[in-house]
Parts: C-alpha cells; sequence; structure tokens
C-alpha cells in the first residue's frame, strides 16, 4: 500500500498527462515563435533594404516622374513633408474634441446614460473602416469642394486622419481621468476651487504622461493610414511653398509608398523602400517613446498616492 | 451668531465670471463628447444617402450577382462580399492559435520573464506597422517567397475547386496570410490581458488538487479569461474585414468570381480603394452601397464583440 502511494508521488515522465503536458508546452513555445517570425522579417527586410537607399538627396529632394532612371529618380521630401503637415492638421482637429470628450466622460458624467452612449459611441468608431473614413470625407469635403472651391486637398486628408485619432485620443483621456485618486479633486473643492479650476489645475495636469501617451499613439496610427489619403489628399509631386497650398494635393509617404510599389520601374520602387524605412523608423520610436512614458507615469502615479 | 462668523470669515462669494468660466467650460466638454455622436450618426447618414440611387435600382439582388460593368450599368458586389468574408474568416482561423497560443506562452512561466516580455513588446511593436508597408513587403518578399509552394500545392491537390488555379502572383492566399500578420498582435495582446487578469487563487487551487499545467489552462484559465479572448478575437474580424492597403497591393483586384483561393480576387474596402478614385454616375452610388454594407458588417461585429464582453465577463471579488 506505502510503496504504491510512493509511487504515485513521484514524476513519472511517462504518464499520459505528463506527455501530453510537454507536447502542448512545445506547440505553444512553437506558436510563439511562429508569432515573433514575421516582425523580425518583416522590420530586417525595411531596415536593411530601405536603409541602403537612403542618402541626403533621397531625404529632401523631390520625385522625378516616373521612369526607370535609377540615377535621377528623386527623392521623397514633399512626402516627409505632407506627412508632417497632415498629421499636425489631424492633431489640431483631434485634440480639442478629444481632450474635451474625455474631460466630459472622465469628470462630468462618469456613469450617466449619455456618458455611456458615447463610449459605445467611441468604440464603433475605433471599429469603422479607416477606408470609410476617407469615403466620409470624400463625400462631405472633396466632392462637394465645400473648402473654398478645392478638391483633394491636404486639409481634407488631415480631417480624414483626425476621424481615426478622435476615439483612441478620447479613450485614453477617460481613462487617464478615472485613474487620477479622488483625494485629490476632494481637496481642490475643500480649498474652494471651482470644477474648471480644479480640472484644468489638479487633474488634467496628474493624467496628463497617460493622456500624451494615448496621443503619441493615435499619432502613430494615423501617420501610417493610407486608406483615408488616396482620395482626400491624393498625392504630388511638389513641395508645398505657400500657405494656399493646403488647399491642393499633397503627397504623403503612405501614399507615396502605395503609389510606387505598384509602378513597373525599380527606381520607384527603391523611393518605396526608403519611404517604408523613414516611415518605420518614426513610427516605431513614437510607439517606444509612449511606453517610455508610460512606464515613467506608473512611477510618478505613485508618489501621488 | 451669524454677525460672529461674517465678522471672523470673509465670506466669498464666487464671480459672475468664475461662474461663466465654469459653466462654459462644461458646455464646451459636453459639445466635444457630443461630436463623438454627431460624426458616427452623420457618416452613416452620408454613406447612407449617397448609395441610395443604388439600393433602390438593385435592392438585396446587389449582393448575389458577381457583375461590376461601368459600361451597362450593371452593379453587384457578390465577389467582394464573398472575398471580405473568405478572407477574414481564414485569416482568424489560423490567427486564433497562433494568438491565443502566443497569449498564454508569454503568460505561462515557461521561459524567464524578461524573455517573455520581450516577445510581448515584439508582438505589439509589429501592430504599429503600417498596413501599406506590410503591403510592400508582401508583393516584393512573401509572395515570391511562397509561391514555390504553393505551385507544389496547386500540382498535387489542383482537382479540388479550393486549390484549382496556378497560383501567379497575387491572389486570396497571401492577401490572407499578410491578414494573419495584422491580427495576430490584436488577439495576442488582448488574450495576453485576459488572461493576466485571471486570479491566482483560481490557478493555485487547480494546482493543489492536482491538476498538470495544461488542464489548469484549458480547463480553468482559458473559461476564466473568455470573454476577454473573444472580445479581441470579434475586434480582430472587424479589423481584417476593413483592412485596405496591405490586402489591396496583394489580392490582385479581380471582380471575376472564382471558387480558388490562389485566384486574384476582391474585398470590399479593396475595391473601394482601386475604384473609387475614377468612379462617376451610378458606380458612385454602386461603391458607396458597398461601402455601407462594409459598415454594417464591420458595426455588427462590433457591438457584438462589446456585447459578449459585457455578457461573458466573470465578476470576482
Amino acid at each position: 500500500m506505502s510503496k504504491i502511494s510512493q509511487n504515485n508521488l513521484t514524476y513519472n515522465p511517462t504518464l499520459k498527462r505528463n506527455i501530453g503536458n510537454k507536447i502542448l508546452t512545445l506547440t505553444s513555445t512553437l506558436f510563439a515563435v511562429i508569432s515573433v517570425i514575421p516582425l523580425i522579417l518583416v522590420i530586417s527586410y525595411i531596415l536593411i533594404k530601405g536603409g541602403s537607399y537612403i542618402n541626403f538627396d533621397t531625404l529632401i529632394l523631390e520625385p522625378e516622374p516616373p521612369g526607370d532612371d535609377l540615377l535621377s529618380a528623386g527623392g521623397i521630401g514633399p512626402a516627409i513633408a505632407g506627412t508632417f503637415i497632415m498629421t499636425v492638421i489631424a492633431l489640431i482637429i483631434s485634440i480639442p474634441i478629444g481632450v474635451g470628450g474625455g474631460i466630459y466622460l472622465g469628470e462630468y458624467s462618469k456613469s450617466g446614460r449619455f456618458a455611456k452612449f458615447i463610449r459605445f459611441g467611441s468604440n464603433v468608431l475605433a471599429g469603422v473602416p479607416s477606408i470609410i473614413a476617407g469615403v466620409f470625407i470624400y463625400a462631405i469635403i472633396v466632392s462637394t469642394k465645400i473648402l473654398f472651391g478645392s478638391m483633394f486637398s491636404g486639409i481634407a486628408g488631415g480631417i480624414s486622419l483626425s476621424i481615426l485619432m478622435l476615439p483612441t485620443i478620447i479613450k485614453t483621456t477617460d481613462e487617464a481621468l478615472k485613474l487620477v485618486p479622488d483625494n485629490l479633486r476632494r481637496a481642490a473643492f475643500g480649498i474652494g476651487a471651482s470644477k474648471f479650476t480644479m480640472i484644468t489645475t489638479i487633474t488634467l495636469p496628474a493624467a496628463f504622461s497617460s493622456i500624451s501617451t494615448g496621443i503619441l499613439l493615435a499619432l502613430a496610427r494615423a501617420a501610417g493610414e493610407t486608406a483615408p489619403l488616396i482620395f482626400t489628399a491624393l498625392f504630388s509631386r511638389y513641395y508645398i511653398t505657400t500657405f494656399d497650398d493646403l488647399f491642393y494635393e499633397m503627397g504623403s509617404l503612405s501614399v507615396l509608398i502605395y503609389n510606387f510599389a505598384l509602378e513597373p520601374y525599380e527606381a520607384q520602387n527603391q523611393l518605396a523602400w526608403s519611404a517604408s524605412f523613414i516611415l518605420v523608423v518614426v513610427l516605431l520610436s513614437l510607439n517606444i517613446l509612449s511606453r517610455w512614458i508610460g512606464t515613467h507615469s506608473a512611477i510618478s502615479k505613485n508618489k501621488v498616492q | 451668531m451669524t454677525k460672529a462668523t461674517t465678522t471672523k470669515f470673509q465670506l466669498r462669494s464666487r464671480p459672475t465670471s468664475e461662474k461663466l468660466v465654469d459653466i462654459g467650460f462644461r458646455n464646451f466638454v459636453l459639445a466635444m463628447a457630443s461630436m463623438v455622436a454627431v460624426l458616427l450618426f452623420s457618416i452613416f447618414a452620408v454613406i447612407y444617402l449617397q448609395s441610395t440611387e443604388s439600393i433602390s435600382r438593385y435592392g438585396l439582388r446587389f449582393l448575389f450577382t458577381a457583375a461590376w460593368n461601368p459600361v451597362t450599368d450593371e452593379y453587384g458586389a457578390f465577389t467582394a462580399i464573398y472575398g471580405t468574408l473568405v478572407t477574414s474568416i481564414a485569416s482568424l482561423i489560423i490567427a486564433i492559435p497562433l494568438g491565443v497560443g502566443t497569449a498564454i506562452f508569454i503568460t505561462e512561466n515557461i521561459i524567464p520573464k524578461y524573455i517573455r516580455e520581450l516577445i510581448g513588446i515584439m508582438v505589439e511593436l509589429l501592430a504599429s506597422i503600417p498596413s501599406v508597408v506590410l503591403g510592400l513587403w508582401a508583393v516584393f518578399i512573401m509572395e515570391p517567397f511562397i509561391r514555390p509552394f504553393l505551385n507544389i500545392i496547386y500540382e498535387t491537390f489542383g482537382f479540388i475547386p479550393f486549390f484549382g488555379t496556378e497560383p501567379l502572383g497575387a491572389g486570396m492566399l497571401p492577401a490572407i496570410l499578410i491578414l494573419v500578420v495584422m491580427i495576430l498582435p490584436i488577439i495576442t495582446s488582448i488574450s495576453k490581458d485576459s488572461l493576466n487578469q485571471v486570479p491566482t487563487n483560481l490557478r493555485q487551487a487547480a494546482y493543489g488538487i492536482g491538476a498538470t499545467r495544461w488542464t489548469t489552462i484549458i480547463r480553468v484559465i482559458i473559461p476564466a479569461a473568455i470573454s476577454g479572448i473573444t472580445g479581441g478575437v470579434l475586434l480582430a474580424l472587424g479589423r481584417a474585414m476593413g483592412e485596405t492597403m496591405a490586402v489591396t497591393m496583394i489580392i490582385g483586384n479581380s471582380n471575376n468570381f472564382s471558387w480558388s483561393i490562389f485566384a486574384p480576387s476582391y474585398t470590399i474596402s479593396s475595391m473601394l480603394a482601386n475604384q473609387f478614385g475614377e468612379a462617376d454616375g451610378s458606380q458612385v452610388s454602386s461603391l458607396m452601397y458597398a461601402a455601407f454594407i462594409l459598415m454594417i458588417l464591420t458595426l455588427m461585429v462590433n457591438v457584438f464583440a462589446q456585447w459578449i464582453v459585457k455578457k461573458l465577463s466573470l465578476k470576482y471579488q
């Protein structure tokens, strides 16, 4: 009797359940390896292949018309400027709406019916495919020529990008404000601050780093988007020189990659690879920066509490 | 008594300007929050209104005919709808085991913590690569690499209709594979978060009655985290349905219906990306109808995702 129980208590690798355990552990390891492979392949191809085509001229020149002339294909300068301008326009629109809406959800109506509806709505908006945002802006801005008679424009592109940034900014502002301890609010009210003063001088600064993480993530998503731009901003090979140029077609890195990847010429394909290199490096740094702010803010939050 | 108080403390009543700022600010943020609702409704209304011409002309027939002929003005989105559903569901079937398996691997203590965290961060960084860059990679690197393997499948199993055409570059299968790459990070990171939220007590109780690691995972941990995992899977499905650029670049953009997954095909979003720029007249209206269908599909998936997360989530004290 005692011998049998002794046997049962020692680890027996030939038991069915132990073999099954090993097999499943190996399977999950295999799956994790498979999941990481595409990232390594994509990043290394873009950094090595894209990086090899990068030089000073590529970064500043305007792209030449498509043709198989490797030496004078031009560069991606206007596209870099265009992506920058359109994301800035998108930020100017979406930060007030997103942070303002988030403040309403986080500070004024935490669990009201309207707030629940807005939260639901912003989740739905986050799930709207990006091409639908492009189609929508095309229908209300580009085809109606509502912006002073201009059709395809950098401003229309920026507006369609702002639709994609909005849900992320609202959500992170809402959740960042929820994390601010209520003691801070009571203390502010206790010394006679109005709600406006309390929000602008106490809770927003306390939630600042989490909100900026959200804005950076939204920015990183919008800067890489192509689908909303292909029929709102279209594409242009030239730098913008005057303010009026904002109301005309504007190039961007992502549309440049899309257009030039489908060209049959090696010269344009190389420009597409260099544009991918710039885009991926910028987006990865934005992501890592937002992660860094995120961990940083966790420390400062502990200090507050 | 009252007299004493007023002399001792200078009672300060709020100046009108401060009250105005307070009320004004409240109304401002309320207006900003309402913008979300206004935006959502106007997206629906605009796309619906623009497509009324096609909706009244073709009705539900639009969903089941594969014609797309601007010359004779005959439109039907069957190929695109079929392509959208097949690519998104097939990519989901491949990505669920990979994503959930990876999530389990990085939440279990099989290997040291820093390696697991590194894998987690790498998978999440994959989500930050823009789809157009993945499309570029798919066109120039992935597709030429997998074509010999696809040819072997075609030569061996060519008699099955699903493998019935010769792989000649762009097609449905490369699109499915690139969609797997795109939705894998979503499934992995959401599953990881919900697996991490399962209370340790449950795991300890399972180990205490002699369950092995995988019995615990399959019988206890996954059932406890199923709401989050299902939500993540549905979000990924919505993303796969609406994904545009990478798919447009690799699916081949052909409106000819084919059962074969090697043949060029269409999805609703790639059809929009491809044709919207140069469409006019009733073609615009038909494209808007297709966009409306895509919106309804993704909306249903997203609302269902939010509902199921609420419905299935277990409450622990």
